[in-house]
């Protein structure tokens, strides 16, 4: 019994001795519920951190015929990742789809920072206590590094589960085409156009926003994303604080642990094999701590990144939505005043019943796409609760244990 | 024979055993303004004989208990006994007090002051010699006690200062100890060693209690903003599920404040204390030195009387003779009188040492346990939050 609590610590540290490869688990779809189905079956096999980059081995299942071969894989980055995901923002066809979030660029500057300095503080520690932070550090690199691959697999994994997206041309360019996509860095230009582009959608934004719709729905799910979205900002950035403050007392712990060891090696009396013992109990228990406030992070502060980023694309179609919907009224405008001059009627009539179309076209695969995107938050939220509630108990019974059994036998010795 | 009497000190120490308690109760805040200040309740519970009653309570304030100190550090300290320190004065935290008390900060100032003064009584009254002192008997039975006055240089950094002059003098001494024994050697230095090791892990115990108020703050901020969210989720189950979770961050904020408490009252307090009792310990082993000194001192200025005796003796002036010889014998008597107090001494703050160890050993483990057992409960009562939970998460549909 007293072992499930210990190994609790190596179910973490085993996948870090396996390697970063140990990624050949089926797509690990952290925060969403997806169905894989057979014909086509994405994920991200192995994944390289070099220098300033990450590459990601993208690894594809598939039998249909689109492609060259039943299972191959390439070498991405992560430009060649938002190159993806801005082509599908792009295109007019997919204006009617959520489009699944970019993930975030890899950030291994705090990290990488902290090692630094770890290298030159070492003069000023014992080998001991430069040892254990390096260790600590590394498992930490290591976390962030297995995050960014799980997001990047998930952005893959949602498209691959899209009707409409998975058979994009673009999606099985990235897919197959062995050979670098050349995408890397946009230009100033470009920068400063998105730049614009990012400022005009949220001034359109607060405009469209205020006009009310005809369509109950659509009314709703405005109201309900804008306050939801605001929400669930405060709630991921609230959690993340509270996490860092749950891994800076698990570090303190870790320094008490090494500090009560050099008071019990000091001589062999019993009050200093009372505080080995004591010191070996921090130890551990700040092992699980530290668990803790990972699962947290993984379990709770993940999931309301990833819905953050979720229900931004949401609002970006609804937003779409209105736009197509102010073009159509132009449109019916300019109709109008081209009947009312019997100028360019024609035209005007064209152009009149492609808005149209654009419109409902958009308003149709909207409404699937925001019921689909309710579906999938409450199931990936239940997923996560759950196994947030299972992992907190499965750490604070072993918690338990150890202390337990630790002060039995303190108390049986004085 | 020095081994010998080791061994006799050590069963005398076996033997002795007291049977007094005290406590440090009932801060009340005493009169307005500027001039207020707190009184407590010291309560004694005995069955010693030379105590009036059996039970007996009297009111002091923090001053009588600097008294106390300053009262035993004259008369005692010179026998080289370990005095024990009493709290750090702190004219911020008593300002806050004279304020009002009660905002939280100065109900924290006001529990940390009652326990370490309730420590400090407690240790001073099981300490067999201070037990007897006269001052001891009547700061516990007395009804009024005269306003000590002199306290005003005991502030919180001011004893430690102290010690460390006296510290500093010892080493400035010219005449260099050639110790037979290396028992005092080694024991100054184990314990300069300690008080080192002890200061580190109290400033890492600090950072902790820090850390865990800072995790409080921030978990109560993000219970509420879970809460909103879980306002905002238009499911109604994930929606209730959420503001269950809010209410277990909520539990979870009471959790992380009471472990705050027990990092800091129980172990943070008793390195404090220790760091503080360690300097007296050194305060004792100089006291040593300067018995030390003053028996070198008495020898070298019979030396000189025996030069001015010879000096005189080979000038034939008899009437200064006498006065010569008159002062040799005084001074003689001095020597033997200083030698004697040196190894009385000596053996003195070897049995404090011993004392004092199996003091700190005693409460070390007692206090740490206590820790662990807090630690204990907590982890019991996250099971049961995160028990109640689970069941609301799975509901989710």
């Amino acid at each position: 019994m007293m072992q499930e609590g210990l190994d609790d610590g190596p179910d973490f540290l085993s996948e870090e001795e396996r390697g970063v490869s140990a990624l050949s688990s089926p797509p690990r779809a952290v925060n969403v519920d997806l169905q894989t189905d057979a014909t086509l079956q994405v994920d991200i096999s192995d994944a390289l951190s070099e220098r300033d980059k990450v590459k990601f081995t993208v690894h594809t299942k598939s039998t249909l015929p689109n492609f060259k071969q039943n299972e191959f894989s390439v070498v991405r980055q992560h430009e060649e990742f938002i190159w993806l995901h801005d082509s599908f923002v792009e295109n007019e066809e997919y204006a009617g789809y959520i489009i699944p979030p970019a993930p975030p660029r890899p950030d291994f500057d705090a990290s990488r920072e902290k090692l630094q300095k770890l290298g030159e503080g070492e003069g000023s520690m014992t080998k001991e206590e430069f040892t254990k932070m390096k260790q600590e550090l590394e498992a930490e690199y290591l976390a962030i590094f297995k995050k960014t691959v799980a997001m990047h697999e998930v952005f893959l994994c949602r498209v691959a589960a899209h009707p409409v997206l998975r058979k994009d041309l673009n999606f099985h360019v990235f897919l197959e085409y062995n050979q670098d996509l050349s995408v890397r860095g946009k230009n100033k230009k470009e920068k400063l156009e998105d730049f614009f582009k990012n400022v005009v959608k949220s001034a359109d934004g607060v405009l469209v926003g205020g006009v009310k719709d005809v369509d109950d729905f659509f009314e709703h799910e405005k109201t309900f994303l804008l306050e939801y979205h605001n929400r669930v900002k405060d709630a991921s950035a609230k959690c993340d604080r509270m996490i860092r403050s749950h891994k800076s007392a698990s570090d303190d712990i870790n320094r008490i642990a090494s500090s009560l060891y050099t008071l019990g090696t000091q001589d062999s009396t019993d009050l200093c094999k009372f505080f080995l013992k004591v010191s070996e109990l921090f130890e551990k228990t700040r092992k699980i701590e530290a668990r803790v406030a990972a699962d947290e992070d993984l379990k709770l502060a993940d999931l309301l990144k990833y819905y953050l980023r979720e229900s931004q694309a949401a609002k970006d179609l609804l937003y779409r939505r209105s736009r197509a919907l102010v073009d159509y009224e132009n449109a019916n405008k300019a109709l109008d005043k081209a009947r009312a001059k019997n100028r360019d009627v024609l035209q005007a009539e064209t152009s009149q019943q492609l808005s149209c179309h654009k419109f409902e076209k958009i308003s149709e695969s909207a409404k699937q796409e925001l019921i689909d995107f309710k579906t999938r938050r409450v199931s990936a939220f239940r997923k996560n609760l759950v196994e947030l509630a299972e992992l907190e108990l499965k750490h604070a019974k072993g918690n338990l244990q150890l202390l337990q059994s630790c002060v039995g036998i303190l108390k049986g010795n004085t | 024979m020095q081994t010998a009497s080791l061994e006799q000190l050590e069963e005398e120490e076996a033997k002795d055993s007291f049977d007094v308690d005290v406590a440090v109760t009932n801060p009340e805040k005493v009169g307005d303004g500027m001039n207020a200040y707190v009184a407590y309740k010291v309560s004694t519970r005995t069955s010693l004989s030379m105590f009036s009653n059996k039970t007996f309570s009297v009111r002091r304030r923090f001053s009588d208990f600097l008294g106390l100190y300053e009262k035993l550090s004259v008369k005692q300290s010179h026998h080289g006994c370990i005095i024990p320190p009493p709290p750090e004065k702190s004219v911020v935290g008593m300002t806050k007090v004279k304020v009002g008390m009660d905002d939280p900060s100065s109900v924290e100032f006001v529990e940390r002051r009652r326990a370490a003064l309730e420590r400090y009584i407690q240790r001073v009254v099981s300490h067999p010699l201070l037990l007897q002192d006269s001052d001891v008997r009547e700061f516990l039975e007395k009804e009024d006690l005269p306003r000590a006055v002199s306290t005003q240089t005991l502030s919180g950094a001011g004893f430690l200062k102290m010690i460390n002059r006296a510290s500093d003098a010892v080493n400035k001494m010219t005449i260099k100890m050639n110790e037979s024994d290396t028992w005092f050697e080694d024991k100054f230095q184990e314990v300069e060693n300690e008080e080192q090791q002890l200061r580190k892990l109290h400033a890492m115990v600090d950072s902790l209690v820090n850390h865990r108020k800072e995790l409080c703050g921030n978990t109560a901020v993000f219970a509420k903003s879970m809460a909103m969210l879980g306002n905002s989720e238009d499911n109604t189950a994930l929606s209730r599920a959420l503001s269950q979770l809010a209410e277990v961050e909520d539990k979870l904020e009471h959790l992380h404040q009471e472990q705050a408490a027990s990092d800091f009252f129980i172990f943070s307090e008793l390195l404090a204390d220790y760091i503080r009792l360690l300097a007296s310990v050194r305060g004792c082993f100089d006291q040593r030195m300067r018995a030390w000194q003053r028996w070198q001192e008495a020898q070298s200025s019979l030396q000189k009387k025996r030069e001015v005796e010879a000096k005189l003796l080979w000038a034939n002036k008899p009437d200064k003779l006498q006065q010569a010889k008159e002062e040799i014998t005084e001074w003689e008597s001095r020597v033997t009188q200083y030698e004697r107090d040196f190894d009385k001494i000596g053996m003195t703050v070897r049995k404090e040492v011993l004392r004092f160890e199996k003091e700190k050993a005693k409460e070390f483990k007692s206090q740490i346990i206590k820790y662990l057992e807090a630690m204990l409960q907590s982890q019991q009562r996250l099971i049961k939050i995160w028990e109640a939970f689970l069941p609301e998460a799975k509901a989710i549909a």
